[in-house]
Formats: structure tokens, sequence, C-alpha cells
């Protein structure tokens, strides 16, 4: 599936959800499925700057596909990190610097969106794509 | 008697924020810690400034400028009555508490010999730290922290144990932000004093619960924020005295704080204008002077005895939810609860609250070496105050049983 296909899928699942609490609770739930970063790379250099919460990221090259893993010790920041990992994982590098977030906005968390915000979901997006940078540069 | 005088419903009707819905729900305000609000008598008084009499002080000749300037100078009064200060030259107007903790530890800069000892507290905001480290990375003096033991308070034993003819100066909270724990600062103060150390006091926390009287006290430094205490954000005021701030160089230079300038030297200005370099924030500071009214006006040994009220019944409520654990458990503390749930990160509580329409901190509070003390990586902060109301401590107790049930 491509970003976008993927991108459109969550979006018809959060679109299933009345209110806010179900469409946080089922980020709690995706959170806890979120696939855990090896224990070894939960390092220092792996925390993503700027959350409140801790974010480890790890990535690596699978052929020519960025894999990504990740943690959290705040479970709604998992479930946002969640996220974004089944929108970029097993995705060239150059798609993941071509895609757009708009999505967030329509599953309603536009909220989380904001630079200032404390969870930082900014730096995430941005931590994704600075590795898909580092990657490219690798493949070309 | 309290109760006759103590009308909530009166009182809330002063704070138009109070009307406003967050998420969908009536806002409920508990980081009052942070900042408190604004009542309608301190935002007229701003408005009034800025429609009336807005202009440059101390220099006109017109009239606006005089008004102006009168007003303000009868805030530096007001504020000097608050606190029971002697000389109204003795309360210097800043940015905030931020801003007067560094001009006093810059002041230190050339007073400080290598090997000489700065005490400060382990339950400091990083504002009362960061300042007296670049000052002891300035001087070659030496930071030692005064420990706190498992409830929040100083262990004050091993503090006079630490003090000796090379400490030069002593630096404290109030009331810690993170905690709420009211510190013994005259028995501070006092012993500092016998053994030749001065004493800074940060009273940012303790200004919207303690009247603090700064000449019994016989502290030698003082700083508050306007914003705690129903006034506008970026004005406070550092009392320090005469002595003191005689012997301190100036801070910042620039207009105001000269009497007379030439390329080869400068003279400085008397106190204050001193240390109040530049146009002074004006509106601030006559709204600071408002906000004190305000609060008087109710008089704070009733804001103090319906807080006690709340903070007890909160404490209760919450600690019938399972897993919840208070942080600072001082005998003599704030209407502050810092709290974590078992299992649960707190900024996520925060989160959920947040679309609750319940305003709390999460995070360090700015007291990192506070967390490290307990192993963990924050709290959540609910800090109340007079405006608050039980019904309000009801629907924040359920809403911390709903983000629990949501998040385990």
């Amino acid at each position: 599936m491509t970003i976008a296909e993927i991108q459109e899928e969550i979006v018809d699942e959060f679109s299933m959800f009345e209110d806010w609490m179900q469409r946080y609770e089922y980020m709690i739930e995706l959170g806890k499925a979120l696939p855990l970063i090896e224990e070894e790379y939960k390092t220092e250099d792996n925390i993503i700057k700027g959350c409140q919460s801790k974010v480890w990221v790890h990535a690596e090259l699978q052929n020519d596909k960025l894999v990504f893993t990740a943690d959290s010790d705040a479970i709604i920041t998992k479930g946002i990190i969640a996220i974004l990992i089944r929108t970029f994982s097993h995705q060239k590098p150059q798609d993941i610097l071509d895609a757009d977030t708009e999505f967030i906005d329509e599953i309603g968390l536009r909220e989380h969106l904001s630079p200032t915000r404390a969870n930082g979901l900014v730096s995430m997006i941005k931590q994704l794509k600075l590795y898909a940078v580092a990657y490219q540069t690798q493949l070309n | 008697m309290i109760e006759i005088a103590f009308n909530i419903a009166t009182i809330r009707k002063d704070f138009p924020i109070l009307n406003r819905k967050v998420n969908g729900h009536p806002l409920i305000y508990l980081d009052n810690a942070a900042t408190s609000q604004t009542p309608q008598q301190v935002i007229d008084v701003i408005v009034a400034y800025y429609q009336n009499y807005n202009a440059n002080i101390h220099r006109g000749v017109h009239a606006l400028s005089q008004e102006a300037t009168d007003a303000y100078e009868a805030a530096r009064v007001k504020i000097q009555e608050h606190f029971n200060i002697a000389k109204p030259h003795e309360v210097i107007f800043t940015s905030g508490t931020t801003h007067g903790i560094n001009l006093v530890a810059n002041g230190f800069t050339s007073l400080l010999r290598p090997g000489d000892e700065v005490l400060v507290s382990a339950m400091e905001h990083h504002s009362n730290i960061v300042p007296w480290q670049m000052l002891c990375e300035r001087t070659g003096a030496v930071l030692r922290v005064i420990p706190m033991n498992e409830e929040g308070e100083l262990v004050m034993e091993q503090f006079h144990n630490m003090l000796s003819n090379t400490v030069k100066l002593v630096f404290c909270n109030h009331v810690s932000n993170a905690l709420g724990t009211v510190n013994p600062i005259k028995e501070i103060i006092d012993a500092s004093h016998s053994a030749g150390a001065s004493v800074l006091v940060d009273g940012a926390q303790a200004a919207p619960h303690i009247k603090a009287d700064l000449q019994s006290l016989d502290v030698d430094f003082y700083t508050v924020s306007a914003h705690k205490i129903c006034g506008p954000t970026g004005i406070g005021m550092l009392y320090g005295k005469e002595e003191w701030l005689k012997k301190l160089p100036p801070y910042q230079g620039g207009g105001e704080m000269i009497a007379e300038v030439t390329f080869e030297k400068t003279t400085y200005a008397d106190l204050p204008h001193k240390f109040e370099a530049g146009t002074p924030n004006v509106c601030g500071g006559i709204a600071f002077g408002a906000a004190l009214d305000y609060m008087n006006g109710i008089g704070f040994d009733q804001i103090v005895a319906y807080e006690n009220e709340l903070l007890e019944y909160a404490t209760s409520e919450l600690l019938k939810i399972e897993g919840l654990k208070i942080y600072g458990t001082a005998r003599e503390k704030t209407a502050v609860i810092s709290f974590n749930i078992k299992g649960i990160h707190p900024y996520d509580i925060g989160t959920i609250l947040d679309k609750l329409g319940i305003a709390v901190r999460t995070g360090h509070h700015c007291a990192q070496p506070i967390m490290d003390f307990y192993q963990i990586p924050g709290t959540v902060r609910a800090s109340f105050s007079f405006y608050n109301t039980r019904e309000e401590v009801d629907k924040l107790v359920a809403a911390v049983r709903k983000a629990k049930d949501m998040l385990l």
C-alpha cells in the first residue's frame, strides 16, 4: 500500500467514532499494539527531543525500504507514534519525504499538530523525515 | 464569619474567563500555580490606563505623563505596604521573579570569591538554580544543596550543619511550586544571618497564599511575580534591603537608571531607578497594585482558610482513587496537589483532563531535581485558588477516575 492509501484507511477507521473519547480509546489501543523497539535501541540518542514524554524511534533500511520501530513511556504518545509508523514504515525514503501529514487533522488530532504542543507530534514527524533524508542520501 | 465574608459565587463573577468553555466543557482552571486568572477589577485598570493616561513616566512635563507617574509610584507604595517593607525605594519593579533573581545573582559577581559557598534548597524552581550556577561559574564559588526528605520538607538539621563562615548566600523558595511545601524561611533567615550569610527568598508561589511581612522576616531579598496574584504577566517586584541595593551594581544600563551621562563616565540614579533601566512596564506596575488591592479586599485570612479547606477535601477525595500517590505531603503546604497514578504517565492524564475542560499542569514543573529525587518523569499538578469550588474538585476527581479507566 502507498502512504496515501494507508492514510486513507486510517481516516476511514477514525470516521467511525462519534466522539473524542472513542478516538482516544482507539489511539490508546493502537499504542498498546505498537510493535516494540528492541531494548538496545532505547538509547539517549534515539529519544526525540521536544516531547514531554519519552519517545524512542529506531530506523533501519530493509532492501530499499525504511522500517521504523518505536516506544514511548506515555500511552497516548505511543498511539500517535503508532499511527505515524503505520503510515511511514516499510516505505521508500523518497516517498516518506514526499508525503504530507494532513490526515492527522482529518482524524481529529489537529490539536496535537501545534508546534508548541508538549507531546511533540511535529517533532516526531520531523524525526521520521530526517531518517528518510539520511537513508535517501545513503541510497543515492 | 468566614462564610459571610467569603461568597464564592460573587467572587467567581469577578473572573470573566471562568465562564468560558474548553473542549465543550465549562473551564475548570486548576493551574493557578503557573498563573492565576485576572479579575475584572484588574482588567478595568489595564483598559483605563491605555484609554486615559498611557504615557512614558518620570520625565514628561505634560499631564498624562504626570498621571501615569503618580499611578505607577502609588503602586510601588501599595506593594511596599502589602509586604510591610520599610521604604518604597526598596521595591524594585522587575519583569517577574526570574528577573529579580538574575538581578541579584549578577550583582554578587564582584562580591564572591573562589571557595565561597552558596546554598540552594533541593526543591527550587530552575529559575532559582540556574542563575546561581552561573554565578558560581563566574566567581569560583561552590553551589551546595540543602537536602529534602520523602515528604518534601527540607532537612533542617543538615541545613544547620552546612552553615559556616564560608557560606555567603542562601537561596530558598518560600513555597515550592512543584510540591506546595511551605518552607521554614524564618528559621533559615535567622540561622543564615548568624553564620554571616545573606538570604534571597523566592516568593513567587507564596505570594498568592501568604502575606509575607518582610521586615519581621528580616530577609535580604524577596521576589514576586504579579501574574501569580491576579495581576498581569511581565511585571514583578524585587525587594532588597536598602544597604544591599546600594551595594549591588546596576544590572542593566540604559534610560531611567542614570544620573548623568558623558562618554567618559556615567553616574547612576538613586534607588529604585538604578535598577529600572529603560521604559518600565507602567501599565503592569499599576495593575500589580490593583491586583493587591483586589486580593486584600477579599482578605488573605479568608483566602487561606478557604483554600486549605479545598486542599483538604481534594486530598482526601483523590486519595480514594486506588494507585494514586501524592508527592509533597509536608505538614505545612499550600493548595497544590502533585500526583501520579501507578502505571500511568502524567502526560496521559493531563491530556484526558484537558479534553474534559480541566486545566492542570503535567511534567517536571521546572523542578527536575525534585523529580529525580522521587525517580519519576513528572507529576500531574492541580493547584487551587480561592475562586475554585468543591464542585470543581468533584469534577476533577471524576475526570481522574475516567482517565485512569481509559489509560490502564
